[in-house]
């Protein structure tokens, strides 16, 4: 498989015949009658009752002596207006481009599945703001969530993603490791190295969306998929459901266990829900190359190991991401994908390369310099506590990963982490030595 | 899912099968009663305004079992849910109301002046008493499913109606939005104000969306009358006040609720209720009268005999901490309360509170005194 995507002649050469039964579901739902397009719409519930539609008990309707009639409106329906959530003190993405146009606009819409614009803005209606970030405030539901509401997706894509415009700009994917120059840190200050993102199934809603059926229909895919890896990639799947004690006391010290969300940005959009059904996580023997499925999204890829070989944990990560994906085309799956979005995941803010590489690293002294954040800003990096987002750091210690997501490939993402951290512990080392440090001149954002 | 319709439409193209969900570690009504079959047979459908299946047993699924009581697991989102899941919900009725059938039929009795007694439970030992129940305003699609254009026009029907209230009833409205800190900080320390829901049964049923749009509280200005408006239903009614005067609590309760419906009839609006299943409510385990009437009362001797639970069961009381459901009591101060909502009128109801405490308190007073109680036992009511 290349490692550049997006030509037609890749794609019609997986169109096996299991994968075209997917697509005609698939669009025998989208390219639905517009009759079927009225059914979809939450607006028109009215009509339902008029058509009598097989699946609704229309005859209960007309046999009971009172308030509604057939033919009644059946839900009250209110102009946009009265619908407009009240965002006057909210802070995140989402309430920053959800004008009263807007939702005027998309209120009446829904994706081919029936997601609607206010399950998508669900999450930033009941959460605010967040202290220490500004949250996105919406989540997609299916794949077509940012095609049929990209009038709000995307200039929220643009504000979190510094400026990528989806409209007129396309987003490079590169997973060829072999392009990374470098990337062996010092072990004296680099603790551990890490790259994480995440994949999604093309034709399977995402989890604030995606029914039982479809959710266990994600496990058995990636499930068997895994299975399937070897060598230094070959491993073992639990689940959630199933695992025994002595198991999830060993996930938990291997820090790999993950657990129902808490956190109400999660929960609010729905992806908790028939916890923990169809949730589990897989890891290879050597515990350095980690799935999770159905928490977040559909999957979440994760290649670590401690010490400073940043470039052996990207070498891992890119083969093992290959092969899982050769191994779900065999069966006529594909990731989600397209080439101003790169990869398609629920948050808005992992779509592209949904990156994040990263390495803990003690800093003593320039940890406490002034110009820390100014030097970390302009190597286009960002700092979190060794506990991940929203802690802070322990001692000396920090979590270092890149800001960007999307716009750049991943071999571009996890170089500039490289160059970035090279750059910081030369810091570190000119201070031992007494000597002084400059800020670096700002690296440019889109290559 | 609340206000959208994707399971509908996504989960038939999956069989029943695929989709059932996994009951195995359960423990609530619905995941008795829901079987493979049932689940098959009740999933294409759908209320008038979109509610499924799934939307019905969301909260169950994602809610095993909990530890002190057996939960309902199951919410409706508007009132046609009880009629189009009848298949599930009827049994969870008859499970959770003491085996009350379809085909019964629920009186209901809000004339106070049939009350024998209640005005004359001991202050000594009860501190408290308190009459609460719920209502929906029929054609408004209940918390867990209601839009915020609803919601807001539940609140707007709800606070003009509250406001014609005069007399000793007259009052006033505060939004949860806007109140100021001022306002919180009275409501904190009348023990008036309601938060955002943060039990797992209540979120996963999608009740606290959106909040706090449209909720709010009223009272009468003397504190003894409150209405919580788009908490867990449309409306939460409570007449309440210091002491032991249960009849002029449940007086006022009576003559408030009458007259709110007069006010929503005025206006063209009405209260989901029906003579099978009485007001309807989000929560199944409220329908009926959806009535709590309880006193908080001082038993340390009672509580500690090996009979109280079984004295308790056989006056169909329950027993609660003061912190309400979910508390255990503190200094042998209990909240005492009528275990039953459907197949008795809110007259029978809280005639069993009024009687029931009045015996419990006697017993408190032999026990204190030295006393065996075995001969004031009471039969099964």
């Amino acid at each position: 498989m290349t490692s550049s995507r997006g030509s037609d002649a890749y794609r019609t050469q997986y169109l096996t015949p299991f994968i075209w039964r997917k697509l005609i579901c698939f669009y025998r739902v989208k390219m639905a009658s517009s009759f079927a397009r009225i059914l979809s719409s939450k607006r028109k519930v009215g009509i339902l009752s008029l058509v009598g539609a097989g699946s609704l008990t229309v005859g209960f309707f007309l046999n009971r002596e009172q308030h509604v009639n057939a033919g009644a409106q059946v839900r009250r329906i209110y102009p946009p207006s009265a619908e407009y959530p009240d965002l006057r003190k909210h802070n995140n993405c989402m309430a920053s481009h959800l004008t009263p146009a807007v939702y005027g606009k998309l209120c009446n819409k829904t994706t081919p599945n029936g997601y609607t614009l206010d399950e998508a803005i669900q999450t930033g209606v009941d959460n605010p703001g967040h202290p220490f970030i500004k949250t996105v405030g919406m989540v997609a539901g299916d794949e077509e969530s940012y095609e049929v509401f990209a009038d709000l997706f995307n200039p929220v894509i643009k504000e979190r993603h510094n400026g990528y415009d989806p409209c007129n700009m396309k987003h490079p994917t590169d997973l060829d490791s072999s392009k990374i120059r470098g990337g062996q840190f010092d072990d004296k200050y680099v603790l551990s190295s890490r790259v994480r993102t995440g994949r999604s199934i093309r034709g399977l809603s995402l989890p604030p969306a995606c029914t039982r059926a479809e959710r266990r229909e994600v496990e058995k895919v990636v499930v068997d998929a895994l299975a399937g890896l070897k060598g230094d990639l070959a491993g073992k799947y639990y689940s959630l459901t199933q695992m025994t004690e002595q198991e999830q006391q060993q996930l938990i010290d291997d820090h790999f266990l993950f657990d129902k969300p808490v956190s109400p940005l999660l929960t609010c959009a729905g992806m908790a829900r028939d916890w923990p059904d169809a949730r589990g996580i897989w890891h290879n023997n050597e515990k350095t190359f980690l799935v999770w499925i159905n928490e977040e999204d559909h999957t979440r890829v994760i290649s670590m190991e401690k010490g400073g070989n940043m470039r052996r944990v990207f070498e891992r990560f890119c083969k093992g991401l290959q092969e899982v994906e050769r191994l779900i085309q065999e069966k006529g799956w594909e990731f989600m994908w397209n080439e101003h979005l790169g990869y398609i995941l629920t948050c808005p803010s992992n779509l592209g390369t949904g990156l994040r590489a990263g390495v803990h690293v003690t800093l003593p002294r320039l940890g406490k310099d002034p110009r820390f954040p100014k030097i970390l800003d302009n190597l286009r990096l960002q700092k979190r506590g060794t506990g991940g987002v929203d802690t802070a750091a322990v001692g000396n210690t920090f979590d270092i990963s890149n800001l960007d997501r999307l716009g750049q490939s991943e071999v571009q993402l996890v170089q500039t982490v490289i160059d970035g951290v090279n750059y910081l512990i030369e810091c570190e080392k000119k201070l031992e030595r007494g000597q002084d440090i400059k800020i670096p001149a700002p690296i440019s954002q889109f290559k | 899912m609340p206000f959208g319709n994707t399971h509908n439409q996504l989960k038939m193209n999956y069989t029943a099968e695929q989709e059932y969900p996994d009951l195995s570690k359960h423990n609530n009504h619905m995941a008795k009663v829901l079987t493979p079959e049932m689940y098959a047979n009740l999933r294409d459908k759908q209320t008038p305004s979109g509610f499924t299946l799934d939307d019905v047993i969301q909260t169950g699924v994602d809610n095993p079992g909990h530890p002190f009581i057996m939960t309902v697991g199951c919410v409706a989102g508007d009132e046609e849910t009880y009629e189009v899941f009848k298949d599930l919900l009827d049994p969870v009725i008859e499970d959770r109301h003491g085996g009350y059938k379809p085909t019964d039929k629920h009186k209901t009795d809000l004339n106070p002046d049939n009350l024998q007694g209640g005005d004359d439970l001991d202050p000594n030992y009860v501190l408290s008493s308190r009459v609460r129940t719920g209502r929906s305003i029929r054609g408004f699609c209940l918390p867990p499913h209601c839009s915020r254009g609803e919601r807001r026009g539940i609140e707007g029907l709800s606070v003009e109606a509250l406001g014609a209230l005069d007399g000793d009833l007259k009052g006033k409205y505060y939004a949860l939005k806007d109140m100021t800190e001022e306002e919180q900080q009275q409501l904190i320390d009348d023990h008036f104000l309601f938060d955002k829901p943060v039990s797992p049964l209540l979120l996963a049923s999608g009740m606290a969306r959106d909040w706090p749009d449209a909720r709010g509280i009223w009272h009468n200005d003397n504190k003894t009358f409150l209405v919580w408006v788009n908490e867990e239903d449309h409306l939460r009614v409570i007449s309440m006040q210091k002491g032991g005067n249960m009849k002029e609590v449940f007086n006022r309760f009576c003559t408030g609720l009458t007259k709110i419906e007069e006010l929503f009839k005025e206006k063209g609006h009405e209260f989901m209720w029906n003579e099978h299943l009485g007001y309807v409510l989000t929560c199944p385990s409220n329908l009926g009268t959806g009535l709590r009437g309880g006193v908080h009362v001082k038993l340390p001797n009672v509580s500690k005999h090996e009979k109280f639970g079984e004295i308790l069961k056989r006056l169909r009381l329950q027993k609660r901490g003061t912190g309400g459901v979910d508390t255990a009591a503190v200094g042998g101060v209990f909240d005492i309360s009528n275990a039953d909502r459907l197949g008795f009128s809110e007259v029978e109801l809280v005639q069993m509170v009024v009687d029931g405490v009045k015996l419990l308190v006697d017993m408190e007073k032999c026990l204190e005194a030295g006393q065996s109680i075995d001969d004031l036992m009471p039969e099964q009511k």
